[in-house]
């Protein structure tokens, strides 16, 4: 056989599977286990814009998710006691954290990589500590609490129930922004991050404007984030401070760094394993941690393209202590 | 409310002195590698955590016939040690492996935020959870205090403040009155020219992690000493306003970290005074950001490798 | 003193070196001259050890040194100015020319002193800036420093890289006037230069690269004679 034809063989069983897990899966909690794969994935793969094709470090990227899913809760619940239908909800959640990455990323995306890892640490906490407090003096996120009751995703009429639909709903939007992200990578700008992610300085001698490719990246990641969290909302029905706290924002990154920075297929495994292995390893949860730490520095040392796809390897320097450094 | 401001400022000078501390490590090893150790704040959580150990130790058998005013310098001393040493290992093991492969600077970033994440935990799972509390009061009864100028102060922040200046003093003379300290500024300057004059860059850029790591844990034994209580987690925000102290001072500007670590403890205690206590981890990002957009640079200016700037 | 045979090097995949043979006899004042991109630089940063040589070998007084880290390789006496002064600018002047003799901080404090001694006596306007941050100072004073820097290791051989680079003509004049009295001095020199007329002025011997090897060698006079690097170096027709 030859390779296309492996690989097309190959997609297609994937496809078979992924049409038919909730029918083989053997309950529901595992069904909605796959239903979670799937959402985190899709999360997983705006990080991916941002630090896998544009080589952007962020590990604030919760703030996007928790902002996409409580605009949601504000948008279609008992909150503010507004309604809206679920179709009309979204691109407007999608909008407004895209807004909210660009306002972000504005001031902070000239800065070095160092840096723009340390702020958007900060807004990561920022957005939890809002997030947590906005209840007063204004009750806007009901604080602690959270807010529950949300409206359930209705398509067509049709209000979706169990986890079966919504793994189901989950996966089509897996397989769309799938496609987009590949679309994006090899259109113009995606070139641009590419060339951002290897050489920045190189990049702006080319004439690629850095900072608008960079902002790109951020607002595109965000309304990815933005267009889980709400999925999310609408799922769980309710949202929580506790849902994005930082260490979701290691996990999605985990997801991100494990596949290889900037294979798709790489993040959704990584998304896979992330989600599913504390399912299977559930007396280990106290390690999870700790393995992930350990986990995050071994790859950078041996295997920096991941664990799936084998990328050219990275460049012999020169034997020096003073190879010299390319901007991030 | 004014009635307290200038115990407040006290206050804030001492916990300004111990963020300058912390900020020497980020900005020394910035300096030299151009990255963030995001692993510093859990070097700091070690050397508070070593400390506790030693002092528990210590008043367990009675001082071990020590006299007391050695405890702080033999607390210290061992809160160094462990940090400077866990510092450099961490240097030789998870970051110079990717920092001579040149490769993008997000390796080293990844690992940085892995090898503190793996850190915490580690402190975490061996320690437990639940906080440590410093038996600060045999030591320095909450009582003794001391009148300087009209005010009211706990001998303990003095104590606090005199070590930090002094080890920030000692620091100072380092780098700039001695050849390795020349050959720390020479590296962080340039390094390959530093190596073209024969200076092993590597021992100093493992020297540099073993300096400033140490800082850090002595940091870890002042705060424990003065907040009594240390969990695994202390190295988080800490480690953020350290940071934020270092750019506001000029990242890899070593005067620049310990102003900025004045400046900042000054500010988030006047914060916390005037403003909602609750936010007080606020300030600081809060400080950060504007740093950040308005001037970039630092109060003193950036200062890091010519020959490596973008 | 100084022999390359057959070197060759690449940064990743993109072979920067071919097959450089090359000799530096001791006293001598040896040139290499190219254009841009020839490999000049490189061809010094391989001496240095900077960059590993993916074949071919260095020897230095028959000491095979190619494979040794940057530090030793200037222990055994070889100093570089680098292109474009790269001066410690946050360092003053007598900082920058200690460090310049870091090689040699075994030594008693007596050589020191000495070679300082020689070296302001050389360049009194760097006495005068002593305290000086290196940033301050002037580009041609900037260029004194860094030979005076490199002057403080007493290296045997000394490799400039383009000393003329950025510098007005008379300063240029200067700097290759002082090159000649360092090596009277009995320093063995090595410089590589865009500026082919005033360098083989000086030199001895000189060697001509292209595109990563040597095209040319010869005795400075007669590299002077050649058509070629008339037209192309020296501007004449």
């Amino acid at each position: 056989m030859s390779a296309t034809h492996r690989r097309i063989a190959l997609g297609a069983a994937l496809a078979a599977f992924a049409l038919l897990a909730p029918v083989l899966a053997p309950n529901d909690y595992v069904v909605g286990v796959l239903a979670r794969i799937c959402l985190y994935a899709t999360l997983a793969l705006g990080l991916n814009v941002v630090v896998g094709f544009a080589g952007l470090l962020d590990i604030g990227y919760v703030a996007f998710f928790g902002i996409g899913s409580y605009l949601y809760a504000f948008l279609a619940s008992p909150q503010f006691d507004i309604h809206l239908p679920f179709l009309l909800a979204l691109p407007l959640v999608v909008l407004g954290t895209a807004l909210f990455g660009i306002a972000i990323g504005a001031p902070t995306l000239r800065l070095g990589g160092d840096y723009l890892a340390i702020v958007t640490l900060g807004f990561g906490e920022i957005t939890y500590l809002l997030l947590l407090n906005l209840d007063r003096p204004v009750n806007i996120t009901n604080g602690p609490s959270g807010i529950i009751g949300i409206d359930p995703p209705a398509l067509l009429g049709y209000t979706l129930g169990s986890n079966i639909h919504y793994y189901y709903l989950f996966l089509l939007v897996l397989v769309l922004t799938l496609i987009a992200s590949n679309r994006l990578r090899h259109s113009r700008v995606g070139w641009a991050w590419q060339a951002i992610r290897e050489d920045e300085l190189a990049a702006r001698t080319m004439g690629i404007n850095t900072t608008v490719a960079k902002l790109q990246a951020f607002a595109i990641g965000a309304s990815f984030a933005g267009f889980a969290g709400a999925l999310l909302a609408s799922w769980q029905r309710s949202v929580f401070p506790e849902n994005f706290l930082f260490t979701e924002s290691i996990n999605v990154l985990a997801m991100v760094i494990i596949g290889g920075m900037g294979s798709l297929a790489g993040v959704v495994l990584g998304a896979a394993v992330i989600v599913a292995l504390p399912e299977i390893f559930r007396d280990l949860a106290d390690y999870r941690m700790l393995v992930f730490g350990l986990m995050l520095m071994l790859l950078m040392i041996f295997r920096p393209q991941g664990i799936l796809v084998p990328r050219a390897a990275p460049r012999p320097t020169p034997n020096s202590p003073t190879a010299t450094e390319k901007s991030a | 409310m004014l009635g307290i401001l200038p115990q407040q400022l006290v206050f804030g000078l001492a916990l300004g002195a111990v963020y300058g501390l912390i900020a020497l490590g980020y900005t020394m090893v910035y300096g030299v590698l151009l990255m963030i150790n995001f692993a510093h704040g859990e070097l700091f959580t070690i050397g508070a955590y070593v400390g506790w150990g030693v002092l528990a130790w210590l008043i367990n058998t009675q001082l071990g016939g020590l006299h007391p005013a050695w405890v702080l310098p033999l607390l210290l001393l061992m809160a160094m040690s462990a940090s400077g040493l866990l510092g450099m290992a961490l240097e030789r093991f998870a970051y110079r492996p990717l920092y001579l492969r040149g490769a993008t600077r997000l390796g080293p970033l990844i690992s940085a935020v892995g090898a503190s994440i793996f850190l915490q935990n580690a402190i975490m799972l061996t320690q437990g959870a639940r906080m440590k509390v410093y038996m600060t009061n045999l030591l320095f009864p909450r009582s003794w205090t001391v009148q300087v100028g009209g005010v009211r102060i706990s001998a303990l922040v003095l104590v606090m403040i005199s070590v930090a200046m002094l080890l920030m003093w000692g620091l100072h003379l380092l780098v700039q009155r001695t050849t390795l300290g020349r050959c720390m500024r020479a590296v962080a300057e340039d390094r390959e020219v530093a190596a073209v004059m024969g200076v092993n860059v590597r021992r100093v850029i493992s020297l540099t992690f073993l300096l400033g790591s140490a800082l850090g844990g002595a940091a870890g034994v002042l705060v424990g000493l003065y907040y009594t209580q240390i969990d695994f987690f202390m190295g988080y925000s800490a480690g953020l306003k350290a940071f934020t102290a270092a750019v506001l001072g000029g990242i890899g500007n070593i005067r620049g970290a310990m102003l900025g670590g004045l400046l900042l403890g000054v500010i988030e205690s006047l914060a916390v005074t005037f403003l909602n206590p609750a936010y007080r981890d606020v300030v600081a990002f809060v400080v950060l950001i504007l740093v950040l957009v308005f001037r970039p640079t630092g109060l003193l200016g950036e200062s890091v490798p010519h020959a490596n700037k973008v | 003193m100084l022999e390359l045979k057959g070197v060759a090097a690449s940064y990743g995949p993109i072979e920067v070196l071919r097959q450089v043979s090359l000799q530096v006899q001791r006293g001598e004042i040896v040139c290499l001259l190219g254009g841009n991109a020839a490999g000049k630089s490189t061809t010094l940063k391989t001496i240095l050890g900077m960059l590993r040589p993916t074949s071919g070998s260095v020897a230095l007084e028959g000491e095979r040194i190619e494979r040794l880290p940057t530090e030793d390789i200037v222990a055994r006496g070889i100093a570089l100015v680098p292109e474009s002064r790269r001066i410690f600018a946050r360092m003053t002047v007598w900082e920058n020319l200690t460090m310049g003799a870091y090689s040699r901080r075994a030594a008693p404090v007596e050589e020191f002193t000495q070679d300082l001694a020689r070296v302001y006596a050389l360049f009194p306007r760097l006495e005068e800036r002593a305290g000086q941050h290196g940033g301050t100072l002037s580009g041609g004073e900037q260029q004194m420093l860094a030979i005076g820097r490199a002057l403080m290791a007493r290296p045997r051989l000394l490799l400039m890289d383009e000393p003329s680079m950025g510098l007005a003509p008379i300063l240029v004049e200067q700097v290759f006037d002082i090159i000649q009295a360092i090596n009277r001095q009995g320093t063995t020199i090595l410089v590589v230069e865009q500026n082919a007329a005033v360098a083989l002025s000086i030199a001895h011997r000189g060697y001509v690269m292209q595109d990563g090897q040597i095209v040319m060698q010869g005795a400075a006079s007669s590299l002077l004679d050649e058509d070629h690097i008339r037209r192309a170096y020296l501007g004449e027709d």
